[in-house]
C-alpha cells in the first residue's frame, strides 16, 4: 500500500464517530406527500422560479433557472401541484423563496439511459452543458455549481483531477457508502469529469478510516482497467478541504486568494462524481442525494437516499426518531454544518448530513479569558493566528485583520474546536469578513 | 417522536474539544504536586501552611478584584495556580506575611491592574516573588535544612547554589568549581548520593554526590524547587497532556546549559568548556522556572519560532544573571525580562500563512 500522506500544517483530530453509520447500507426514503424546494441550493445567484402557484409539475421538471454565471437550475424530484411559493429559512440562516409541491404519487421519474458508447463521442464542452442542464453542484457542502468548476479557464491547464473521498467531517458516511455501493457508476462519473477538465491524471484521496472503501475502489479500478491512482491519507481534519487535500496529495500550496487550478488541480468529491454519472447516463437531474442521519440523539443512525425537499422531520423519523431530546440539530457535519431551529427545514443538494447532537456531545463549555495557549494557532491549517484576528475584529480593526489574511480563513472550525477558553473564534472571523464586505460595498 | 422544546442555534463548529481553561490549570497543579509534596515532606508541615496561605490569598484577592470588575473568574482556576506557584517559590521558614504579600501583589497589581487573566504581560507568580524578594531579603533567605540531613549538619542550611556562589566569589581564580568548593567546605551530602558516587567511580567515572542530591532534591531550597527529578516528571506529564510544548523548556535548558558549559569556568580560572553544567541545571529554580514558569501561556509567545527565541533568551539571561550577577539566582528575573519582549516577539515573528509566498523565497508551487 502507498505511504499514507496528510497535509503539512495545522489540523485537529475530533472523534470521527463514523462507526455509527459506516456499516449502514443506503436506504431509500419513501416519497413524501409534500416537498419544500428552495430556489437557492447552491453557492452564487439564486435560481429564478419558472413555476407559479397552481402549476402542475412533472417529476424531474425544471422549476427554477440558473440566473447568473455562478448559479444552477433546480428540478423537482416528484410530480404534483405547486401549492404555494413561500419564504423558508435555510440552515445557513437566511430566507429564500421555495416551491411547496403537493406530491402526486402516481407520477414517477423515468430515467432514460444514454449508452456509454454515445457519450464517448461527446466533447468535454457537451458534457459540461449536460451537467449544467441537470443542475449538478458540488455535494460536499458548499454546493458550488459543477459546470463552472469543471470548466477550465482560458490560459490554465489542469494537470490533476483530485477526487475528494476524504469525508473528513465526523459522523458523515454518505460518500463512504456511495464508494461501497455504487463503485462502478462513481468511477464512470470520475471518467466523465476527467474529460471535462482535460486533466491527464486522476488521484483519489481516501482517509485510512475507510479501509473497506479503499479496498473496494482499488479492486474496481483494476477490474475496470482505469488508470486512476488511489492515495490513502492519514486521518486529520480538515483534509477534505480542497486546499488541504491538494497539499496532502501533491505537496502544493494553493496561493492565498487563488484557486486549485492555479497549481494545476481541480478537486471534486464523491457525491458530485456520482451525480455527474447519473446526470449523463440516465439524464437524471440532481434532485436526490445520500444523507447521513446520525448523532447520539437519534435511535437508528442511517444513510438515506432522499429527495430534495424532504423535511428533516421525515428523515429523523426514518432514522427511528429521537432517542433523547437533542440539543442541536445540524445540517451537514458538526465542524462546518449549520444548526437548524425548524424540523421542517428541507433536504437540499448540499445536505450531506442531518445530525441530532446531545448536550454531552456538543461540550459547549463556559467562556473564559483567552490565555494565549496557542492551540488555535497550532490547529489552523491555513497558518493564521486566529486569536490575533479575533482580537483585531473584536476591537473593530477590520482592515488590519484583512492584512493578517483574514480572508484566507475558510471557517473550518479547528480554532474554535480547540479553544479551551471556548471563544467563538469562527463566529468572530465571519463577523470580520461581513464587516469588510459591508465596508467595500 | 418526542416533542421539541427548544433547539440551540449556534455558529459552527457545533462541537468542542473537552479541554477547558480550568482543566489546563488543574493539569499544571497536578504536575506540580509531586515536587510540592516532596517539599512538604522534606521541610515539614509548615511548608504546607505556606502553600495553603499563598493559594488562599491569591484566590481571595482574585475574588475581590473580579467582583470589583463585576466578573466571576474563580472557576478558571488561574488564581489557585498562581498561589500554588508562589507558595512553591517560598523558602520553608519564610515569615507568613511574605507569601500573602506576594499573592496580593501578583493578583491585584500584576494581573488585575492590566485586566485580569490573559491581559497581564508579566507572570504574576514570578512578579510576586520578585516583589517580596527585593522587599524582604532576609525573610526570603529563611532556608531550612531538609529532613534527610542529620541534626549535626544544621550548621548551615544555605542552599548549595547560594553557598557555592558566595564562596567561589571569594576564592575566584583558584581553579575550583562549585562542586569542589562544596566538598572543600564539607557541605552536607546524603549517604545515598555518596554511595552512588562511589559506585559510579568503580567504573572509572566521577560524579559529585552534590549533583545527585540536587537532582533528587535532598538539599535546602524553596519548597517546590529542590527536586529536579520530580519537576522533570511533572514536565513530562504536561507534555504528554499537551498542555505545554517542548520548545520553551528545551531551548531554555539547552541554551542555559551550553552557555554555562562554555563560559562558567573562565570566571574561576578554569578556561572555556569547563562549566559545572549538572550543578547549575539541577540547582536553584531552573527546572521550576523553565518547565512551569517560562511556559505560562499568557506571558510567552504564541508561535513556535517565537517560543524558541523566548526560550533561548531566557536561558541566556539566566546564565548572565546567575553567573555574572551578584545574586545567586537568575531564573525569575530572566523570565520576567523575557516577558517584556513577548508582545514584540509576537508582533514580528508570525507564521507564514498557507499559500502566501514570501518574495525572498522561491515559491513552493510548481
Amino acid at each position: 500500500m502507498l505511504k499514507q500522506r496528510t497535509f503539512r500544517r495545522g489540523g485537529i483530530h475530533p472523534p470521527d464517530k463514523k462507526h455509527l453509520t459506516s456499516q449502514q447500507p443506503i436506504t431509500v426514503c419513501p416519497d413524501p406527500e409534500e416537498l419544500i424546494i428552495p430556489f437557492s441550493q447552491h453557492l452564487g445567484a439564486p435560481a429564478s422560479p419558472i413555476v407559479s402557484k397552481g402549476d402542475i409539475v412533472q417529476p424531474g421538471q425544471r422549476i427554477a433557472e440558473s440566473s447568473g454565471f455562478i448559479s444552477a437550475h433546480i428540478h423537482t424530484p416528484l410530480g404534483g401541484e405547486v401549492k404555494e411559493i413561500r419564504r423558508v429559512f435555510l440552515p445557513a440562516g437566511f430566507a429564500v423563496d421555495a416551491a411547496v409541491i403537493t406530491v402526486d404519487a402516481d407520477a414517477v421519474f423515468e430515467p432514460q439511459e444514454t449508452p456509454a458508447e454515445f457519450l464517448k463521442n461527446l466533447s468535454g464542452e457537451e458534457l459540461l452543458s449536460r451537467i449544467q442542464e441537470a443542475g449538478v453542484v458540488g455535494m460536499g457542502g458548499a454546493a458550488f455549481p459543477a459546470h463552472v468548476k469543471f470548466k477550465i479557464p482560458k490560459g490554465k491547464q489542469a494537470e490533476y483531477l483530485v477526487i475528494n473521498a476524504v469525508e473528513c467531517e465526523p459522523y458523515l458516511n454518505a460518500d463512504n457508502r456511495i464508494m461501497l455501493e455504487h463503485t462502478e457508476g462513481l468511477l464512470e462519473g470520475i471518467g466523465f469529469i476527467q474529460r471535462m477538465t482535460g486533466a491527464p491524471k486522476v488521484i483519489i484521496g481516501i482517509e485510512s478510516n475507510k479501509p473497506e472503501a479503499i479496498e473496494q475502489m482499488g479492486k474496481t479500478i483494476g477490474s475496470m482497467g482505469l488508470e486512476f491512482s488511489l492515495q490513502p491519507l492519514k486521518v486529520k481534519y480538515p483534509q477534505g478541504d480542497e486546499k488541504q487535500l491538494i497539499d496532502a496529495i501533491l505537496q502544493r500550496e494553493v496561493p492565498s486568494g487563488g484557486l486549485p487550478i492555479d497549481v494545476g488541480a481541480v478537486v471534486t468529491n464523491i457525491g458530485s462524481a456520482y451525480a455527474v454519472f447519473e446526470a449523463l447516463r440516465f439524464s437524471k437531474p440532481l434532485f436526490e442525494r445520500v444523507v447521513t442521519v446520525s448523532g447520539e440523539a437519534v435511535n437508528k443512525p442511517a444513510n438515506i437516499r432522499a429527495k430534495v425537499g424532504t423535511t428533516f422531520r421525515q428523515m429523523i423519523d426514518l432514522a427511528g426518531g429521537f432517542s433523547e431530546e437533542p440539543y442541536k440539530i445540524v445540517a451537514g457535519g458538526p465542524m462546518m454544518g449549520f444548526t437548524v431551529f425548524d424540523l421542517d427545514t428541507p433536504v437540499m443538494k448540499g445536505t450531506s448530513g442531518i445530525l441530532a447532537l446531545t448536550r454531552a456531545q456538543v461540550q459547549e463549555g463556559v467562556r473564559t479569558a483567552c490565555i494565549s495557549c496557542g492551540r488555535c494557532v497550532r490547529g489552523c491549517p491555513m497558518g493564521l493566528q486566529p486569536t490575533r484576528l479575533y482580537h483585531l475584529i473584536d476591537r473593530g480593526h477590520y482592515e488590519e485583520a484583512k492584512e493578517a489574511y483574514l480572508l484566507d480563513c475558510k471557517e473550518c472550525g479547528c480554532c474554535s474546536y480547540s479553544c479551551p477558553a471556548k471563544i467563538h473564534l469562527v463566529q468572530g472571523m465571519r463577523l470580520g469578513k461581513r464587516m469588510l464586505r459591508n465596508m467595500s460595498s | 417522536m418526542s416533542e421539541q422544546k427548544t433547539l440551540v442555534v449556534a455558529s459552527s463548529p457545533q462541537i468542542r474539544h473537552r479541554d477547558t481553561t480550568a482543566q489546563i490549570m488543574l493539569h499544571v497543579c497536578i504536575a506540580l504536586a509531586p515536587a510540592g509534596l516532596w517539599g512538604i515532606y522534606l521541610f515539614g508541615i509548615r511548608s504546607l501552611l505556606v502553600i495553603a496561605l499563598s493559594m488562599a490569598a491569591s484566590v481571595g484577592v482574585e475574588y475581590l478584584m473580579a467582583r470589583m470588575m463585576k466578573q466571576y473568574t474563580l472557576a478558571d482556576g488561574s488564581a489557585a495556580l498562581t498561589g500554588l506557584l508562589i507558595g512553591l517559590n517560598m523558602p520553608p521558614n519564610v515569615p507568613l506575611y511574605i507569601p500573602i504579600a506576594a499573592s496580593v501583589f501578583a493578583i491585584a497589581i500584576v494581573k488585575w491592574a492590566f485586566g485580569g487573566l490573559g491581559a497581564n504581560w508579566m507572570n504574576p507568580a514570578l512578579a510576586g516573588r520578585a516583589f517580596v524578594f527585593f522587599s524582604w531579603t532576609a525573610g526570603m533567605n529563611a532556608w531550612k535544612m531538609p529532613r534527610t540531613w542529620a541534626a549535626a549538619d544544621a550548621a548551615s542550611s544555605a542552599t548549595p547554589l547560594g553557598t557555592a556562589k558566595t564562596g567561589l566569589m571569594d576564592v575566584a581564580g583558584e581553579g575550583s568549581t562549585a562542586l569542589s568548593y562544596l566538598s572543600e567546605i564539607g557541605y552536607t551530602s546524603s549517604n545515598a548520593a555518596q554511595g552512588f558516587s562511589d559506585w559510579v567511580s568503580s567504573f572509572g567515572l566521577s560524579l559529585s554526590p552534590y549533583t545527585t542530591d540536587l537532582f533528587l532534591g535532598l538539599v535546602p531550597g524553596s519548597i517546590g524547587e529542590v527536586s529536579a527529578l520530580l519537576l522533570i516528571i511533572g514536565g513530562i506529564y504536561l507534555l504528554a497532556k499537551r498542555i505545554i510544548t517542548w520548545e520553551i523548556p528545551a531551548t531554555y535548558i539547552v541554551s542555559f546549559g551550553l552557555l554555562v558549559w562554555i563560559f562558567e569556568g573562565t570566571l574561576y580560572g578554569r578556561g572555556m568548556f569547563t562549566g559545572s553544567v549538572g550543578f547549575h541545571l539541577f540547582s536553584g529554580g531552573l527546572m521550576l522556572g523553565a518547565i512551569f514558569m517560562a511556559t505560562d501561556m499568557v506571558t510567552s509567545p504564541i508561535s513556535r519560532t517565537g517560543m524558541i527565541i523566548y526560550g533561548v533568551g531566557a536561558g541566556a539571561l539566566t546564565f548572565l544573571i546567575r553567573i555574572y550577577g551578584s545574586l545567586p539566582e537568575g531564573v525569575s528575573l530572566a523570565i520576567i525580562i523575557m516577558n517584556i519582549f513577548v508582545p514584540m516577539i509576537d508582533r514580528y515573528i508570525q507564521p507564514k500563512p498557507f499559500g502566501v509566498v514570501k518574495t525572498k523565497r522561491k515559491g513552493a508551487a510548481a
